[in-house]
C-alpha cells in the first residue's frame, strides 16, 4: 500500500480532537508496544545475535565466533536428517493436502448436479462441520490420541486391532518404533489434521462463484473434471494461493507433532526428527543456546524462502491460467 | 451423529443427468466420490469416538475388545484421571491463564489496532510493519532467548515476584505477545472499514478520544471483535510449545501440556482408561464450543488467511 492510500484511510479528526491527541496515541500504544517489543520482538533479535555466539547454559559468556554454529549445522549428521526431513514436510504435506483439500471443497459445494443446478452433494453440510473437528483440537490431544492409535496391540494400538480384525494382521507393524514409518505417520497425522481447515477455505471461496458460470459449463456438456479445471480451480486460484504458502509455513512446524509421537530424540534412530524438535534439544537438553538459536535461524530463513518463491511461483501461474 | 453422517452413501446413485456425453460412467463416478466423502468423514470422527468410548472402558476391556462398548460406564476414570493423573490442577491451570491472556489479548490488540488504523502520527507505519512482520517468524527463533526474558523478571524487584518462569501472568503475557500480530493486523483491517461520519458525530458531541474509542468504535468492532476473539481462545487453549519451555514445574503445567507429558513419560502406563479419560476432558470444551459457534468458530480462523 503507497503512503497516500494509507492517509485516505486514516480518519482526520476536527481540531477540537487534535488536543490530547498525542497523549491519546502514546497510552494506548505503551501497552500493546511494550508486550510485544519485550516478549517476542527482543527475543527474535537476540536469537540471531546468539547464533553468532559459542554461549552454552554452563558459561555465562557469549564469545562471538561468526558463522561456526552454521558450519557445525551443516555438517552435523542428526541436523541434516531433521533438514531432510522439513523438506519433506515441505514438498509432501501441503501438495496432498491442497489436493484433498480441493477434491472435498468442490464435492461438497459444486459435486452435485441436482434438479436446481449445481449444488453440493448430500449431507455437505454435516460434513463441513465434522471434517473440521481436528483442527480446533491441540495438536497435543491430537498427538497423544495417534500415539496410541498407532501403539502396539499390547498397549491399545486400535490400528493394528483393526488390521487384524479384517484380517490383514501381517501388515501390522511397530509403527512409531519403526525407523521406516515413524515420520510418515507424523505426516498422515499432520495431512490429517489440517484438511478440514482447507475444506473450509476452499469452500468460502467456490461459494462466491457464480453459480450462471456452472449452468453455461454444463449447457456447453464440459465433463465434471473440465468445469473443475477450466472453472472452479481458476476462480479460487487465489485462496489456494495463499492457502498453499500458509500450509508451508504450518508443515515446518511440525514440533509437537514429533514431540508428543516420536518423543524428544526423534524417535526410533532418531530418523523421524524435525528442526524444531532438534532446536529444542539442543537448546534445553544439550544447553548449546548458540547451536540451537542457529537451527531456528535457518528455519527462518527457509520460512522466508519458501513464501517468496510460492508466492512468485503462484503469480506466474496465475497469469497462465486466466 | 452416525446416522447423517452416512446419509451420502444413500445418495450415491447419481441424480438424474441433463448434459449429453456423459452417461452410464455417472453413477459410478457419484458412487466413487460419495465413499470418498464418508471415507474422509469416518476418518475424522471415529479416532474422537475410540477416545471417549474407551474413556468410559475397564483397562482389562480396553485391551480385550478394542471394539466393543464398555459393559458399564466407568465414570470413575474421570476421577482418577482429574485427581491422580492431575489433570484437574492442569485444567484450572489452562483456565487461569487463558482468562488472563485472551481479554487482554483483545484489549490491548483493539487498542494498538484503533490508534494505528485512525491516527496519523510519525512512526505509524513503523508500529504497524513491526506488528505484522511478527507473523512470519517462526516461534522457535524466539524460545531460547524468551526463556531467559522470562527467567530474569522473576528476579526484578517488587513485579519479580508475579512474573519469571512457572508464573500464570508471564505465560499469559507471552500468549499476549505472540498473539498481536494476527489481532493487529486482523483488527487494524476491520477499524479501517468502520465509517469516519460517526466518530465525527461523537466528536461534535463532545466525546473525547477515550469515550469515542470505549463508547462508539468497540462496540462497534464487536463481530471482529467475536471472530479474532474465539481464535485467540482456541489458540490459547491449546498453546504447547510456549507452555513447554516456560511452565516446567509439575503443578503448573497446562492441560495440552500436561497430558504429553503423561503420555511422553509413560507415566501412567497400564491405566490408559485414565490417559483417556483426560483426553477427553480436555477435548470436550473444545469440541461443544465449536459445534455451538461453528460458523464464527471456522470464519474466525480461516479469516487470517483470507484477509
Amino acid at each position: 500500500m503507497t503512503k497516500a492510500a494509507a492517509r485516505g484511510r486514516v480518519s482526520k479528526p476536527g481540531p477540537a480532537l487534535q488536543h490530547g491527541k498525542y497523549l491519546f496515541i502514546v497510552v494506548f500504544l505503551v501497552f500493546p508496544v511494550g508486550i510485544y517489543g519485550l516478549f517476542t520482538l527482543s527475543p527474535y533479535l537476540q536469537a540471531i545475535w546468539i547464533s553468532l555466539t559459542d554461549w552454552t547454559g554452563l558459561t555465562g559468556s557469549q564469545k562471538f565466533i561468526g558463522l561456526d554454529n552454521y558450519a557445525w549445522l551443516f555438517s552435523d549428521d542428526q541436523t541434516l536428517v531433521a533438514l531432510k526431513n522439513n523438506a519433506l514436510l515441505l514438498l509432501v504435506v501441503p501438495v496432498i493436502t491442497v489436493l484433498l483439500g480441493l477434491f472435498f471443497a468442490s464435492m461438497l459445494n459444486v459435486g452435485r448436479r441436482g434438479k436446481s443446478g449445481i449444488e453440493g452433494v448430500r449431507g455437505s453440510k454435516v460434513y463441513r462441520v465434522v471434517y473440521f473437528f481436528p483442527q480446533v483440537l491441540s495438536v497435543a490431544i491430537i498427538g497423544v490420541l495417534f500415539k496410541y492409535v498407532f501403539a502396539p496391540t499390547e498397549a491399545g494400538g486400535i490400528l493394528n486391532s483393526a488390521l487384524r480384525a479384517v484380517g490383514l494382521g501381517n501388515l501390522a507393524v511397530p509403527w512409531l518404533g519403526d525407523p521406516d514409518f515413524a515420520f510418515w505417520c507424523v505426516v498422515v497425522v499432520m495431512i490429517w489434521s489440517f484438511v478440514g481447515f482447507y475444506v473450509v477455505l476452499f469452500s468460502a471461496a467456490m461459494q462466491s462463484i457464480p453459480k450462471d458460470i456452472y449452468e453455461a459449463a454444463l449447457l456447453d456438456g464440459a465433463s465434471r473434471y473440465t468445469t473443475f479445471r477450466r472453472v472452479t480451480l481458476p476462480l479460487v486460484w487465489d485462496t489456494v494461493q495463499v492457502g498453499w504458502v500458509y500450509m508451508a509455513i504450518q508443515a515446518m512446524d511440525a514440533f509437537a507433532y514429533v514431540h508428543i509421537m516420536l518423543g524428544i530424540s526423534g524417535g526410533p534412530s532418531r530418523s523421524g526428527d524435525v528442526l524444531g524438535v532438534a532446536m529444542y534439544r539442543t537448546a534445553f537438553n544439550d544447553y548449546r543456546f548458540g547451536r540451537a538459536s542457529a537451527i531456528g535461524v535457518v528455519l527462518l530463513i527457509v520460512t522466508l524462502i519458501v513464501s517468496l518463491v510460492f508466492l512468485r511461483f503462484a503469480r506466474r501461474e496465475r497469469v497462465e491460467l486466466a | 451423529m452416525t446416522t447423517t453422517v452416512e446419509r451420502p452413501a444413500t445418495a450415491a446413485p447419481a441424480p438424474r443427468r441433463r448434459t449429453p456425453g456423459v452417461g452410464a460412467g455417472a453413477g459410478a463416478l457419484n458412487l466413487l466420490n460419495g465413499t470418498f466423502l464418508l471415507v474422509w468423514g469416518l476418518l475424522t470422527t471415529l479416532p474422537l469416538l475410540w477416545a471417549i468410548v474407551s474413556s468410559f472402558k475397564t483397562n482389562t476391556e480396553f485391551l480385550t475388545s478394542p471394539f466393543g462398548l464398555p459393559d458399564v460406564a466407568r465414570f470413575e476414570n474421570f476421577a482418577r484421571a482429574w485427581t491422580a493423573a492431575n489433570i484437574g490442577q492442569y485444567f484450572v491451570n489452562s483456565v487461569i491463564v487463558v482468562v488472563i491472556s485472551v481479554p487482554l489479548t483483545m484489549l490491548l490488540g483493539a487498542m494498538a489496532a484503533y490508534v494505528l488504523s485512525r491516527y496519523e502520527f510519525p512512526g505509524n507505519r513503523i508500529i504497524y510493519v513491526a506488528f505484522v512482520g511478527g507473523l512470519i517468524f517462526p516461534v522457535f527463533l524466539a524460545l531460547v532467548p524468551l526463556f531467559f526474558v522470562v527467567r530474569n523478571l522473576g528476579s526484578v524487584p517488587v513485579i519479580g515476584e508475579f512474573l519469571g518462569l512457572n508464573s500464570y501472568l508471564s505465560l499469559a503475557l507471552v500468549y499476549v505477545a505472540f498473539s498481536m500480530p494476527f489481532t493487529v493486523f486482523f483488527l487494524t483491517a476491520f477499524f479501517r472499514t468502520q465509517p469516519t461520519s460517526i466518530a465525527e458525530a461523537a466528536i461534535v458531541d463532545g466525546c473525547s478520544h477515550f469515550g469515542l474509542f470505549f463508547r462508539v468504535m468497540l462496540p462497534m468492532a464487536k463481530p471482529g471483535l467475536i471472530s479474532i476473539g474465539l481464535f485467540n481462545v482456541l489458540g490459547h487453549w491449546n498453546q504447547y510449545v510456549l507452555p513447554v519451555v516456560l511452565m516446567n514445574e509439575p503443578d503448573r503445567k497446562v492441560l495440552a501440556q500436561g497430558l504429553a507429558a503423561l503420555a511422553i513419560s509413560q507415566g501412567y502406563r497400564g491405566d490408559w482408561t485414565a490417559l483417556f479419560a483426560g483426553l477427553v476432558i480436555a477435548l470436550l470444551p473444545v469440541l461443544i464450543v465449536y459445534i455451538l459457534f461453528q460458523k464464527q468458530v471456522q470464519a474466525g480462523l480461516t479469516a487470517g488467511v483470507l484477509k
